[in-house]
């Protein structure tokens, strides 16, 4: 699990970021010139998973906690948002907030006793806490059980249905994927952060020096469940639809692979890595019905070729371009 | 300052410690000498709560830490140079010492100047991660790492295991200067003679039993100490 990290000082992740927002804070333009209208809702998608793929990152990357369930948080903010639009309580200052609670909530409670374990047994252990969040929506039959739900409608704000806007939700979405990575850029950098990373290094020296590593990390984990809830509201909200599938097992599985593809534990890359996955499985998708087959080894491939996913990538060829001037 | 008292410990059903007795007064230096496998290190785990006490007492500027977690031992003022250094392979220089900033327990003797102007060679690569040190600056980084923990007891496990011989005096000479400020400390080492110029007092410790204990004049006036205890 040691990917190449951001944290070692030499190497600065604001260029890759600057690059990443700008890229697509343009999007909505060049879609709207090039008419092509259905990039920005297929963006929304890719920012909303990239954001839980984010959130992924700051416990796996930077906390080397392996989560197998991360997709219980989105699951969890998605059935809150959804359930209070269908009650009638889904303008935004309820529905987002509640999300970010309960999943916050989920997040603590399973966090206090998986983050008791480690290596196989904590995969384990947030596997099944997953699976028990993917049980629990499908035997919600008042609210679509096994099949999902339709919503009435997006999130209202003050009774506006603003959000029903394809641009404005882009942008949104958009705000919300760059504000976290700023902050949990901010923090990995922060006191918290480096005590995090220390502790995935070696966590008995990060005892012996005055840390609570279970706390740290319990508050990590929160944070990141909280995160990962937040993209669940964003998700209800671009779709208009909740699912037991959001919170399955195979898409906490995709959001591992992404962080991976991205460069495990360099923020930016998780974002990176999930947009990635996600134009690579639109674009074979539409080639050929066993996608698949091709997307499969493609993934194994890169993985094994850039050491260190897009992040890895990014960083050689900087440190080309500078032409070794550090040593 | 510090006091361990009967201490009893094991790995699993293996009893390591039949009864350790240990104390430390202000600005001591103390040695803690005995073979491989006698029980040093596990001594030392013991009292940084590494490994849970069977029996017996660990007290620290009159707190009972004999069941605290490791970071409450460390909170409490206690700050150990582990054995193989241990360093964050991830974390830059800076990053290894700033992380560990003790400014959150009041004390602020030693802050990030201070530790540039003991190891001026860390400064020089303050920007290098932990694995890209060689074992000297790794060791005086793990020392600076102790430090900036502001600890009222400093422990040295095998501070100078491993490393050139010009690289030994200055852990040596480092050591030296934080007695002469007066900081108490416990060394684990196997040089002799170093130990002798420094120490006020040593611990001999055979199969987790202190043997023997006494200033460092009656331990340079009896040589069969060294025979007995220490000698292959």
């Amino acid at each position: 699990m040691s990917g190449p990290l951001i944290l070692s000082g030499k190497r600065s992740s604001f260029w890759p970021v600057v690059v990443l927002c700008l890229g697509l804070a343009l999007v909505p333009l060049v879609a709207v010139l090039t008419k092509q209208g259905h990039w920005v809702s297929l963006t929304t998608q890719m920012m909303i998973l990239a954001l839980a793929a984010l959130s992924l990152d700051l416990i796996l990357g930077i906390g080397g906690l392996l989560s197998f369930g991360h997709a219980a948080f989105i699951g969890l903010g998605a059935y809150t948002t959804g359930i209070l639009i269908q009650e009638g309580k889904g303008d935004l200052f309820i529905a987002l907030p509640m999300s970010l609670v309960v999943s916050g909530l989920f997040a603590f409670v399973t966090g206090i006793i998986a983050l008791r374990t480690r290596g196989v047994v904590f995969i384990m252990i947030t596997l099944a806490f997953g699976q028990m969040a993917f049980f629990a929506a499908q035997a919600l039959y008042a609210y679509g059980g096994d099949d999902g739900l339709t919503l009435d409608g997006r999130s209202t704000l003050f009774g506006l249905k603003l959000l029903s806007n394809k641009i404005v939700f882009y942008y949104l979405t958009f705000f919300c994927l760059a504000g976290c990575l700023l902050l949990l850029q901010r923090l990995s950098r922060a006191r918290f952060g480096r005590v995090l990373l220390g502790s995935r290094d070696n966590a008995v020296r990060m005892e012996t020096l005055g840390y609570d590593v279970f706390r740290v990390r319990l508050v990590a984990y929160v944070l990141s469940g909280m995160m990962a809830g937040l993209a669940g509201f964003l998700l209800a909200n671009h779709t208009e639809f909740v699912s037991p599938a959001y919170a399955a097992w195979q898409r906490s599985g995709d959001l591992i692979f992404m962080v991976i593809i991205g460069g495990v534990g360099s923020l930016w890359g998780a974002v990176g890595g999930a947009l990635t996955y996600l134009l690579l499985e639109e674009g074979l998708s539409g080639l050929t019905e066993h996608w698949k087959v091709i997307f499969g080894p493609l993934i194994i491939a890169f993985v094994l070729l850039t050491h260190g996913g897009i992040e890895g990538v990014v960083t050689r060829v900087r440190d080309l371009l500078d032409g070794g001037r550090h040593d | 300052m510090l006091k361990m008292h009967a201490v009893e410990t094991g790995y699993g059903d293996a009893q390591a410690l039949f009864g350790i007795d240990l104390t430390i007064n202000e600005g001591e230096v103390v040695t803690l000498l005995g073979r491989n496998g006698m029980g040093k290190t596990t001594t030392i785990r013991a009292l940084m709560g590494l490994l849970p006490v069977w029996k017996g007492q660990i007290e620290f500027n009159g707190q009972d830490l004999t069941r605290a977690p490791p970071f409450l031992r460390a909170q409490a003022g206690i700050g150990l140079v582990p054995e193989g250094r241990q360093v964050f392979p991830t974390l830059s220089v800076e990053e290894n010492l700033v992380a560990t900033a003790a400014s959150r327990f009041g004390n602020k003797r030693w802050h990030l100047d201070r530790i540039w102007q003991v190891f001026p060679r860390l400064l020089q690569r303050r920007n290098n991660r932990g694995n890209e040190l060689s074992g000297g600056e790794q060791q005086m980084l793990a020392i600076g790492r102790a430090l900036m923990t502001n600890p009222k007891l400093l422990i040295l496990d095998e501070a100078t295991e491993g490393l050139a011989p010009l690289i030994r005096a200055d852990i040596w000479a480092c050591i030296a200067a934080l007695k002469a400020e007066g900081e108490a400390i416990l060394v684990i080492d196997k040089t002799i003679q170093a130990l002798t110029n420094l120490a006020d007092r040593h611990v001999v410790i055979e199969k987790g039993r202190v043997v023997w204990t006494g200033t460092n004049e009656e331990f340079l006036a009896d040589h069969s100490i060294t025979d007995r205890y220490l000698h292959l």
